[in-house]
């Protein structure tokens, strides 16, 4: 009895942070973007500097109609965004916000993480395929191409990772954390941020939604609800990669008074990383898609192998 | 049963592995339940998230098909053929390149938790420079071949 107690505590626990934390990254982003533009974003929802703007647009989506186009490939397209969705919530599930706070503490979960996350371009897929639409299937396409290339640095970052630390726990990768990483890691800190900005297909890697080139990508098709699954998903993906990304490469609780405030430490990692991603958005004009191969190709992929033999030949040496 | 009997498996060789050198104590500490009975329940609760999701928007948003509403979007204009086109596939030695190297990494993991043992380290990180040696040959090769370009 007390084991199902405690199992419902943890993954309604986890459920919360998924609907909070997107919700917050959201507002940062409205708020982050509208300032660094001259603008001053939402400021009339909820009162006090448009705090609940993202709140009332939930409300509006699940008032909206749900439409199937008659050509679409109905079943696969209604459950396309549970499949974007889901890996996300099971991915926040392992990652520890402090060495006790962690919702599930799988041995291996660097290893898990990557998969789940991987799983979520397949609910793009399906949308992209089960459309069909020509805009989508181009978006599902370049998605597709896009995962193919930046899922491998992201790996090739993380394994480096595990090397330095001796562990596939990200609870141990953070114990064994020290500030002398920053440095030691430092390129394979910089792959791991543009493949994971790209894995989660964010402006400048937001080819497979280009607006201006193919509508919305494989989201094209998706009204109401639906849509708003992605749009979340893709919230939840930067909740996931900032905290993953502050666990890895800055200590995830490591700071002062951590044996109380570690989580907190971590959280605020994980916000100033999702701060850098919107800033990106921000900041960089979109790569054209042959420009976006030979990014991951050129220039990624040997920086991730080169970092591996770093930290490989160091770790032999000083042992 | 057989289900506890792993877990009790798992709780021991955490415990001996803990209490080897380079294992971090923190990973002996586990919780009472598997954890990937939680992940499983995590699973579970987010599909009962979108099933629940779903059932409030039905009874929340209007329903009204007309034929325009449901014909496929493209740009204003009646759809031209199907929208399953066949289309080339660029990435296709992309692809190939990928799952190779995919294939790769899933070695690389392993050897992060042998790397440090005395017998295996220096012997270990020779063996993988090899085998990431000929990969990178033969990405080279595909680039010097014009493969790795777009167009």
């Amino acid at each position: 009895m007390t084991d199902v107690l405690e199992v419902t505590l943890r993954s309604v626990s986890v459920l919360a942070a998924f609907l909070v934390l997107p919700l917050l990254v959201g507002q940062a982003e409205h708020k982050v973007m509208a300032h660094m533009q001259g603008r001053l974003g939402p400021m009339y929802a909820g009162g006090f500097h448009g705090w609940a703007q993202l709140v009332a647009d939930g409300v509006k989506f699940v008032q909206k109609e749900d439409i199937t186009p008659a050509a679409a490939d109905r079943r696969v397209f209604r459950f396309a965004p549970a499949v974007a969705l889901v890996p996300y919530l099971v991915a926040m599930a392992v990652i520890p916000l402090s060495p006790d706070l962690v919702a599930a503490d799988a041995p291996a979960s660097a290893l898990f993480v990557l998969a789940t996350t991987a799983v979520g371009i397949l609910g793009t897929l399906m949308a992209g395929w089960a459309s069909a639409n020509k805009y989508s299937l181009l978006g599902a396409m370049r998605s597709a191409a896009q995962l193919l290339s930046y899922e491998l640095p992201l790996v090739l970052a993380v394994a480096s990772v595990c090397l330095a630390a001796g562990s596939l726990s990200l609870g141990g990768i953070a114990q064994a954390w020290s500030p002398w990483w920053l440095i030691w890691q430092l390129p394979g800190a910089l792959v791991f941020l543009v493949a994971a900005v790209a894995e989660l297909q964010r402006p400048p890697f937001d080819m497979p939604v280009a607006d201006a080139e193919i509508v919305f990508g494989a989201y094209t098709e998706y009204t109401g609800l639906r849509f708003a699954f992605f749009l979340l998903a893709e919230y939840a993906g930067i909740v996931v990669m900032s905290l993953l990304f502050a666990v890895l490469y800055l200590g995830g609780w490591q700071g002062p008074f951590s044996d109380q405030l570690g989580w907190l430490w971590t959280l605020l990692k994980g916000l100033v990383i999702a701060v850098v991603i919107i800033w990106l958005r921000v900041a960089w004009p979109r790569l054209r898609e042959d420009q976006l191969q030979h990014l991951a190709w050129i220039v990624l992929v040997p920086l991730a192998l080169a970092q591996l033999a770093l930290t490989g030949v160091w770790v032999v040496v000083s042992a | 049963m057989s289900h506890a009997a792993t877990w009790a498996f798992r709780v021991r060789v955490a415990a001996a592995a803990a209490t080897s050198r380079h294992v971090p104590a923190q990973v002996a500490r586990l919780p009472r339940v598997s954890p990937y009975v939680v992940v499983a329940a995590v699973v579970l609760v987010g599909l009962l998230l979108f099933v629940a999701a779903m059932g409030a928007r039905a009874l929340l948003a209007p329903k009204a098909p007309t034929r325009a509403k449901l014909t496929t979007y493209e740009s204003g204009v009646d759809p031209v053929g199907q929208g399953w086109a066949q289309t080339q596939i660029r990435y296709f030695v992309y692809a190939f390149l990928y799952v190779i190297f995919a294939v790769d990494a899933v070695y690389l993991f392993p050897w992060a938790l042998v790397i440090r043992s005395t017998g295996l380290g220096a012997a270990s990180l020779v063996e993988i420079g090899v085998f990431i040696g000929i990969l990178l040959i033969g990405l080279a090769h595909a680039a010097r071949r014009g493969l790795l370009r777009w167009f």
